[in-house]
């Protein structure tokens, strides 16, 4: 019923290395000053704006394109995300915009050139009372119809997958179930980045770091450049791509947006023997682990209550996961936590992501991925690119405009999405 | 953890409270909106970098709804009021040029 073929079968602890990794270049990208002109600009050098750049070279065949980023590449929520990728989303809109996504993951680092530990390993989503399953395996038929990979697991199937984790009836949230997506994995984050970067310099685009945007050059409602920390930079079309302070970037721009900033935090054990052969996720519990190529537990766990800016939570955030995940494999009560970090994440009133034109001629939104759009990097770019050259957007992201939340037509993913990644 | 004044019974843990967001918006009369406003008052909600006047409930305690400026990037927490009482001014500090009177 499950592929674990390619993998360790379940139950060995194998003393198991971890395989060397494969060397870098000297530079993956051009360092350049920024021109006085572009034809496109990208603000933040995250995935996707990594991707959306590397997509309008590529499907587009645009060459004049910066990305501006105020950090460093991949310094946002990229590099700070547990990284499960998945697309056994609800609704159709969903299923179809994250399913592309995942496509594109399959064949990604042939395109790219570049290897970046894309591992799909399966992804494993529990339930843990009547009603969980029964939304569960809602989710499950809904994804089938989609024609999405999706299994569902008594416990005691879930237990052969998962050997370590505990199915007794008599914990406080036992284990009812699961569905169970085959191509759902992880993959390296900040090599993804990386390799978008190195394969986006390649086609001639130029990736500047250290430089915020700090303001439009905006007239008769049409943007024609940003300025920047260290000066103007003029363009015939600009993309926000700016995850966490988008609502900053859609204010100075002249246009407010249904987002709030809220903390996500994670967390990693030292680098331990193999236990662990796929993603379990849990939403009722919030634990989501998987074990990393290293040999590292990565763990997410919950958003806090309230916006914040400062890349940081509240511990008792971490408590209450670590709580959970320890009723759930007992056997991680031995590991220690080596270090915890949060990023700021961009919340819509339904979970969804924002994608495509705003208010302002030429100027475009890529935002609202809130804790889960790591998966999406890939085809988020794509859609983001086709929509930024051709002025309008594709069929895949034409229901996540701006619009819906006018028209009222929202596509509420908390059930699929919720906390969960 | 935050440690909140709760205007009724003092300084608590923030796992005592809930969040509310954005503090201040009015009720409107759906009817004498148009589309667009209305789509904002459902949707939108202030999310400033630097200090924002919030809304909390004390649901461990009194149960009851207060508002609270509070700092987004350093977490530092101003003074809490009551609804529908004069609200206080932004504490003068950091990020005060983003803040949202
Ligand atoms: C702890 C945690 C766990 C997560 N786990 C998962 C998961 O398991 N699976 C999943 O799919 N997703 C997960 N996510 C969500 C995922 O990380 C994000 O949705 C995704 O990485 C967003 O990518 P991005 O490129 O849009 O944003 P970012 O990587 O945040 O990039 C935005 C960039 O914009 C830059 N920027 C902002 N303002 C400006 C400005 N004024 N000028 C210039 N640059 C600017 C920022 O510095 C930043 O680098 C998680 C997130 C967190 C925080
Ligand atoms: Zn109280």
């Amino acid at each position: 019923m499950t592929n674990t073929e390619n993998i360790l079968a379940p139950g060995t602890i194998g003393r198991r290395r971890a395989a060397p990794l494969p060397e870098q270049p000297p530079q993956l990208w051009k360092s350049v000053t920024p021109k006085k002109a572009y034809d496109v600009i990208i603000v933040g050098g995250g995935g996707h704006g990594l991707a959306t750049a590397y997509y309008l070279a590529k499907n587009h065949g645009l060459n004049n394109i910066a990305v501006i980023e105020k950090g460093w590449l991949a310094g946002g929520n990229t590099a700070r995300n547990t990284t499960i990728i998945r697309s056994n989303y609800l609704w159709d809109e969903s299923a179809a915009i994250y399913e592309h996504s995942l496509k594109l993951w399959e064949t990604l680092e042939e395109d790219l050139g570049y290897e970046m530990f894309f591992s799909q390993r399966g992804v494993l989503t529990l339930a843990h009372s009547v009603s969980d399953v029964r939304s569960k395996r809602r989710n499950f038929f809904a994804n089938a119809l989609n024609g999405i990979d999706s299994e569902w697991l008594t416990p005691e199937e879930v237990k052969k997958l998962v050997p370590i984790i505990n199915i007794s009836p008599d914990v406080r949230y036992p284990v009812h179930g699961a569905t169970y997506q085959p191509r759902g994995g992880i993959a390296k984050h900040d090599w993804v980045a990386w390799g978008y970067a190195k394969a986006a310099s390649d086609l001639g685009v130029d990736i500047i770091q250290g430089t915020e945007v700090t303001g439009f050059d905006i007239r008769n409602n049409k943007v024609h450049g940003v300025q920047t920390s260290r000066g103007s930079i003029a363009a015939d079309k600009v993309g926000l791509v700016a995850a966490g302070h988008s609502s900053i970037l859609a204010n100075l721009a002249g246009f407010s947006i249904p987002i709030q900033s809220r903390p996500l935090q994670a967390l990693v054990s030292p680098l331990l023997e193999q236990v662990l052969n796929t993603v379990v996720m849990s939403g009722a519990v919030h634990v989501y682990v998987s074990q990393a190529h290293k040999g590292e537990l990565v763990m997410g766990a919950g958003t806090d209550a309230f916006n914040s800016y400062a890349q940081r939570g509240g511990f008792h955030v971490i408590e209450h996961q670590l709580a959970a995940a320890l009723e759930l494999f007992p056997i991680f009560s031995r590991a220690q936590v080596l270090r915890t970090w949060g990023g700021i994440v961009d919340i819509a009133p339904d979970a969804s992501p924002i994608i495509g034109l705003t208010p302002v001629e030429n100027l475009f939104i890529n935002t609202g991925w809130g804790t889960g759009g790591f998966k999406a990097t890939p085809g988020s770019g794509w859609v983001m690119a086709y929509t930024m050259a051709n002025g309008t957007p594709h069929a895949l992201n034409q229901p996540f405009a701006l619009e819906r939340f006018l028209t009222g037509h929202l596509i509420d993913e908390h059930g699929a999405a919720g906390v969960a990644h | 953890m935050l440690h909140i004044p709760c205007p009724h019974c003092g300084l608590r843990n923030e796992t005592e409270f809930h969040y509310g967001a954005e503090a201040g918006v009015a009720y409107p009369d759906p009817n004498a909106l148009t589309d667009i406003e209305w789509a904002k008052f459902l949707h939108i909600r202030a999310n400033p970098k630097g200090w924002l006047a919030e809304r909390w409930v004390h649901f461990a305690g009194c149960g009851r709804w207060f508002n609270l400026w509070r700092n987004t990037i350093t977490h530092e927490i101003g003074p809490a009021y009551l609804p529908f009482t004069q609200q206080p001014k932004a504490p003068d500090n950091i990020g005060k040029e983003d803040s949202k009177a």
